[in-house]
């Protein structure tokens, strides 16, 4: 079979781009309803301890307030924790919103007040006291690192003998860094907006990267039946994680419409946005022992992370500096401090972005301890296969990576020296990172549907948080099926499709384009076996044999339009559904996504200041499907980076347990100002293993080793090596 | 936020008398409304200002400019003769908040932002400022950006205003009016030291409002420098901040002005070491010098030391850079 | 209203008269006082597109102009619009032609999740009514006001660039 148009790897503009910048794409909390209640969070002050008791009457006593719920009045929810574990649950026991009065952390939501507008509901909820009775809490990493536990994770077995090796090495580095708790900070807070329909079923806009997980998880918490739930998330106004598992103002909305039998919204404030899951802190240590030739002999790598009381969150942290580079001595090293705060969340490359960081920071490390050019370094060192795992690559072209990044970049013209290079009263420096990502591929389903006008709709029940889900899916669709991309339609976001896993991890395309293509193909040989029954010149046609383009069945001269033959099939519309999951070649294979990073810096030798003027990011992720938002997703990534290396840190006072910051003002992302020239570089990387597409998702690869590279770049600036992240200009003066 | 009465005067004097305990000017909103919503402050009648005739500059007997308490930040910062007699008053307000926030807020305003200090805009935590006698978290605790100069047990919140740094070297005169009539108050007297009463930012009275802001004829036109120094390129409250503004006869300085942001309660001035600078010769070795004598007397606190040689560094920066404006020195 | 109430609280729950022309059509409408303009915008209006990303002037995702000059909607009180000419996301195209602006960022593809987008576009159409922006270092400087968690700065600072001629050409839309 062929399918000739080639809509794969075209920049085809975003398909939702026009709803998008007209102002017409609608968000979770802003569904309207004749009669909505609004619902306000009123979030509590101390970090452990309980509430002896919530006292409502002034704000009960307010016309228009409706109610306020509280751990004393609450509909009734599940008792058992497996109702809460949701499809990216830690291990533990889940948070529950208002369940009882045990207080866990700072900021844990303690009542709802529902009013009939926002403003009344916000300023009813200031009225509410609580008082407490408090005990004591720890919220600080640092204070209880020795007393970390293993990490609930499987991580790979120590190889060879890194102690022995470590001790005789020629050239050792040991070196610790530490990375501060980052949270999401999505632009749009979170929100649900609950209607309650009229036969008492809810129909719930949600902020979520998984409309079914959240679906799963109302239904199981509430004890509802299957059809008496269904969420949507047709736009999602970014996420990174954040919307990986259902955040509390959706139970919370839930309750509310539950206990009213009223459509309710419940919209988080953004500093509430700093109550919930969040890119936890780490201490790592690196020792990377190596021969006077560069040779690594020796790799270890101790992660500690924070987790909460209630849940072990865990992340792949150590495990890329078992694999990155050869090495035949490694340990790795994962524990976790249980702290008076809220479970960690995945959060853009969970784990790789903070575990590179110490990796690739480390290499540098190594790099001017053995005079090396830390390319060639690398190149000493490169991994042919996953040596965690192992097995080969089923495609791996980090070295391209090393290769079009570095000339691109102008690499070679760089003086080695610390402090060598100088614009003004600028020091210039240029570093560089790698960086690595698993290409993983779920199970998912997808409807292909192809009415009688022509018009084919394919629909799964993924998301699209900003990534370009809407446009890629429809571009597979649409070389799969031979139909063009105007006449082509992907719905998403919605729990009552064809299923389909959480959207992270950039495992969207794998798997939801995987299911997308093989939904089209299944249409095309129902469309075949309508042709060979009603047209004559197809009689005998096998697929192979025959094209499908431009939304018409051909062989040789005949042609036959798709159209014509879903009319003909009986059937309006026309209608496949798959289950795609990953083929079985790809047991034998590792699968990843690699990336080179080379950042200019301009420091302020003064003054401390830092400018990331210039980066080159050199991504090898197998076949590109639409180079034009591919390429944002990598410019997303690095300037997530950026802000990684310079400027993102949630700032816990700890005699409060309370994180302080909690707003766009003081926690800083970068701004428009922040961001120079980003030079994006897609490396040509075939790949039969990991997908029929042979594309292995770009979201994450883009920010792991971004951070490293600043930090590189920096000490190469000024030769000072910060290992406390963020890089704040205090640390440089 | 909580429910409040509004009203929108046509006079000066009827706002003047609307005004109570309880009540607040609202011009611009930026930081008012900011404020109550996250319930810091909670007015119960709001006099809208916009309508009153003080949206105007205007040239003074004296050779200065007075500009109206109403004329936007925007407004002021992109005028022909602030860019061209005070460009570091412009240069200031333009290094502060973002283009949209220097559309709304208005001149007088800018001089009642209140701090960014984490815990004065918490509700749920302590603080002196926002509620007196319940402590301050601040000094023991998360206390990078805050004061280093004039700090007390009571308070170590720092000013955020850009604007209010070049306001203070200019020396410029804050033009009130209340119920007892209208009076002028010297720029470095109208912010305070929060002392024992950190609640109180300024000299203000309750039934006072800011009618415009004068300018002396002096604008250092030729020698003035405006360095803002933050943890991120735009949109970010000062760490430090310097306005440093010279009068040059060849390479001898004539006088000096120096404010600094950032650093304490309000815009910071040591008269003592403008006036050895007068006098002194443009030079690296004397702006060092001055930048010394100005941090002697800096109390940093556990983490904002830095501050202390970021400001010593950005007072050599801002007077170098200042004293090469014109291209002399 | 409640016996409750203080008459201070009574006041504040008067509506108010105001006029105002909303992406080119008079209204007339009542609002509380405490109602921003943003949530008469999204609660009142049903016009969403103006986006609520941190209700506080840091983020910059609920910028409208206000006779012809950006703002943040969410420090505004509406009763203060009194008079305004507004222009917000949903009135910068025409019947049947995107606004340059709007078409350049579509072509440069400067938005993913959408959120922050209106705002940046509607900034951006206050940026070119500004007329100080030359330089791709000054489009940046000038639209810092504008948060991008996507973080597509690079590809909002090509569309402004290149619709920057366009929108002065078309004399400043307001």
């Amino acid at each position: 079979m062929n399918a000739s148009s080639k809509s794969i790897g075209q920049p085809l503009d975003r398909v939702d781009g026009l709803l998008k910048i007209t102002g017409q794409a609608r968000y979770a909390g802003e569904y309207p309803e004749d009669g909505l209640l609004h619902g306000s969070v009123v979030s509590g002050s101390i970090a452990r301890g309980r509430v002896r008791r919530i006292d409502a009457s002034r704000a009960l006593t307010l016309p228009g307030v409706v109610t306020v719920i509280d751990h004393t009045n609450r509909p009734r929810i599940a008792s058992d924790d497996e109702p809460y574990q949701d499809a990216d649950a830690a291990e533990g026991s889940p948070f529950r919103p208002l369940y009882n009065d045990q207080v866990l952390y700072s900021g844990q939501p303690l009542a709802l007040v529902i009013a009939e507008n926002l403003e009344l509901a916000r300023y009813a909820g200031s009225l509410i006291e609580i008082e407490y009775e408090a005990q004591d809490h720890q919220t600080d990493l640092a204070i209880l690192q020795n007393e970390a536990h293993p990490a609930p994770a499987e991580l790979p077995k120590p190889r060879g003998n890194f102690q022995g090796e470590y001790a005789s090495s020629a050239l050792s580095v040991d070196v610790s860094y530490s990375t501060p708790i980052e949270h999401h900070n999505p632009m749009e807070p979170h929100a649900s907006t609950v209607l309650y329909q009229p036969d008492g079923s809810l129909h719930i806009h949600d902020k979520t990267q998984g409309t079914q997980n959240c679906q799963a998880y109302v239904q199981k918490v509430f004890g509802l039946e299957k059809d008496q739930v269904r969420v949507f998330a047709a736009y999602v106004g970014g996420a990174f994680g954040s919307g990986l598992r259902p955040q509390y103002q959706l139970p919370l909305a839930v309750m509310a419409a539950l206990a009213l039998k009223r459509s309710v919204r419940v919209s988080l404030t953004r500093q509430q946005m700093f109550t919930f899951g969040y890119r936890p802190r780490t201490l790592q240590r690196v020792q990377l022992g190596a021969a006077a030739n560069g040779r690594l002999l020796a790799v270890a790598h101790t992660a500690i992370g924070q987790t909460s009381r209630f849940e072990d969150f865990t992340e792949h942290v150590v495990e890329w500096s078992g694999m990155l580079y050869h090495c035949d001595n490694v340990e790795l090293t994962y524990k976790l401090v249980p702290l008076d705060v809220y479970t960690p969340l995945d959060m853009r490359a969970p784990g790789a972005a903070l575990g590179l960081i110490g990796l690739e920071c480390a290499m540098d490390e190594l790099a001017c301890a053995l005079a090396i050019d830390p390319i060639q370094l690398r190149l000493l060192n490169y991994a042919e296969r996953n040596e965690n795992e192992g097995k080969p690559y089923s495609s791996k072209e980090l070295r391209e990576c090393y290769a079009q990044g570095a000339r691109r970049f102008g690499w070679d013209k760089r003086n080695p020296e610390p402090r060598s290079m100088r614009e003004g009263r600028q020091l210039v420096g240029w570093g560089m990172a790698g960086g690595v990502w698993e290409a993983m591929q779920q199970k998912a389903s997808a409807r292909a549907s192809l009415d009688a006008n022509g018009q084919l709709t394919v629909s799964s029940a993924t998301t699209d948080i900003g990534t370009g889900t809407y446009t890629v899916m429809t571009q597979i669709a649409a070389q799969a099926s031979g139909i063009s991309l105007e006449n082509v339609t992907f719905i998403l976001g919605d729990s009552s499709l064809p299923t389909a896993p959480l959207q992270g991890g950039s495992f969207t395309v794998s798997s939801v384009g995987t299911a997308v293509q093989q939904a089209c193909e299944a249409l095309n040989e129902k469309l075949l076996a309508v042709a060979r029954q009603t047209c004559p010149a197809f009689a005998g046609a096998t697929l192979e044999q025959v094209t499908f383009a431009d939304g018409q069945l051909r062989l040789g001269e005949a042609c036959v339009s798709l159209a014509e033959l879903a009319q003909k099939s009986g059937e309006t519309p026309l209608q496949v559904q798959v289950t795609a999951e990953p083929e079985e070649k790809r047991q034998a294979y590792a699968t990843a996504t690699h990336s080179a990073v080379f950042v200019e810096v301009l420091v302020d030798e003064d003054l401390g200041t830092v400018k990331v003027n210039r980066v080159v990011s050199a991504i090898a992720a197998g076949r590109v499907i639409n180079p034009k938002t591919a390429r944002s997703q990598i410019l997303g990534g690095v300037v997530w980076g950026v802000g990684m290396a310079l400027h993102e840190e949630t700032l816990t006072d700890h005699a409060l347990g309370r994180h302080m910051n909690h707003s766009l003002a003081e926690y800083h992302v970068p701004v428009n100002a922040d961001i120079g020239d980003i030079d994006v570089v897609f490396v040509d990387e075939h790949d039969e293993i990991v997908n029929a597409l042979g594309s292995k998702g770009v979201g994450e690869i883009g920010i792991v080793g971004v951070a490293a590279a600043v930090a590189n770049a920096i000490y190469h600036a000024t030769g000072k090596r910060v290992r406390d992240f963020p890089i704040t200009l205090d640390k440089l003066l | 936020m909580n429910p409040f009465h509004y009203s929108k005067p046509d006079t000066v004097q009827a706002a003047v008398d609307l005004s109570s305990p309880v009540s607040r000017f609202i011009a611009g909103g930026t930081n008012l409304l900011d404020l109550m919503k996250e319930n810091l402050t909670r007015p119960e009648h709001l006099i809208d200002i916009t309508g009153l005739p003080l949206a105007d500059l205007s040239e003074t007997p004296s050779g200065g400019v007075m500009i109206g308490a109403l004329v936007s930040n925007a407004d002021l910062a992109w005028h022909p003769w602030i860019q061209r007699r005070y460009p570091l008053l412009s240069q200031a307000i333009l290094a502060g908040a973002s283009p949209q926030l220097r559309n709304m807020a208005s001149t007088g305003g800018n001089l009642l932002q209140r701090t960014r200090c984490y815990y004065f805009y918490d509700a749920n935590v302590p603080c002196n400022k926002r509620r007196p006698g319940s402590g301050c978290p601040a000094r023991d605790g998360l206390n990078r950006m805050h004061a280093i100069f004039g700090a007390s047990d009571q308070c170590v919140a720092t000013h955020p205003s850009d604007m209010c740094v070049a306001l203070a070297a200019l020396e410029a005169v804050v033009h009130v009016v209340g119920r007892g009539g209208a009076r002028t108050i010297e720029f470095a007297d109208f912010h305070r030291l929060p002392g024992d009463a950190p609640e109180r930012d300024n000299q203000l009275a309750d039934d006072e409002l800011i009618t415009a802001i004068e300018l002396p004829a002096a604008g250092f036109a030729e020698h003035s420098h405006y360095l803002k120094i933050r943890d991120r390129a735009s949109y970010a409250f000062a760490l430090v901040s310097v306005a440093a503004a010279l009068e040059l006869d060849g390479p001898v300085i004539r006088q000096a002005r120096l404010a600094l942001g950032g650093v304490a309660h309000k815009p910071w001035r040591d008269r003592a070491v403008e006036s050895w600078l007068s006098g002194q010769t443009v030079s690296r070795e004397t702006f060092t010098a001055a930048a010394d004598a100005l941090l002697q007397s800096a109390e940093p606190l556990e983490h904002n030391g830095f501050k202390v040689r970021l400001a010593r560094r950005a007072v050599v920066r801002a007077l170098s850079d200042a004293a090469l404006v014109g291209g002399q020195a | 209203m409640s016996a409750t109430l203080s008459e201070t609280t009574q006041a504040s729950f008067v509506r108010h008269p105001i006029r105002l022309t909303l992406n080119g059509q008079a209204r007339e409408l009542q609002v509380l006082p405490w109602t921003t303009l943003l949530d008469l915008l999204r609660e009142q209006l049903d016009l969403v597109g103006s986006k609520k990303g941190c209700d506080h002037g840091q983020c910059g995702a609920c910028t409208v102009l206000r006779d012809g000059k950006r703002i943040n909607a969410c420090l505004t009180l509406a009763v203060m619009c009194d008079g305004a000419e507004l222009t917000t996301i949903e009135g910068l195209a025409s019947a049947d032609q995107l606004h340059p602006m709007q078409q350049a960022f579509i072509k440069h593809d400067a938005f993913q999740c959408g959120y922050c987008t209106p705002g940046q576009i509607c900034s951006a159409v206050g940026l070119a009514n500004e007329g100080r922006a030359q330089t791709k270092g000054q489009i940046s400087e000038l639209m810092s006001g504008n948060l991008c968690r996507c973080g597509a700065y690079n590809n909002i600072r090509d569309a402004i660039e290149e619709a920057l001629p366009l929108c002065q050409q078309q004399g400043g839309d307001q």
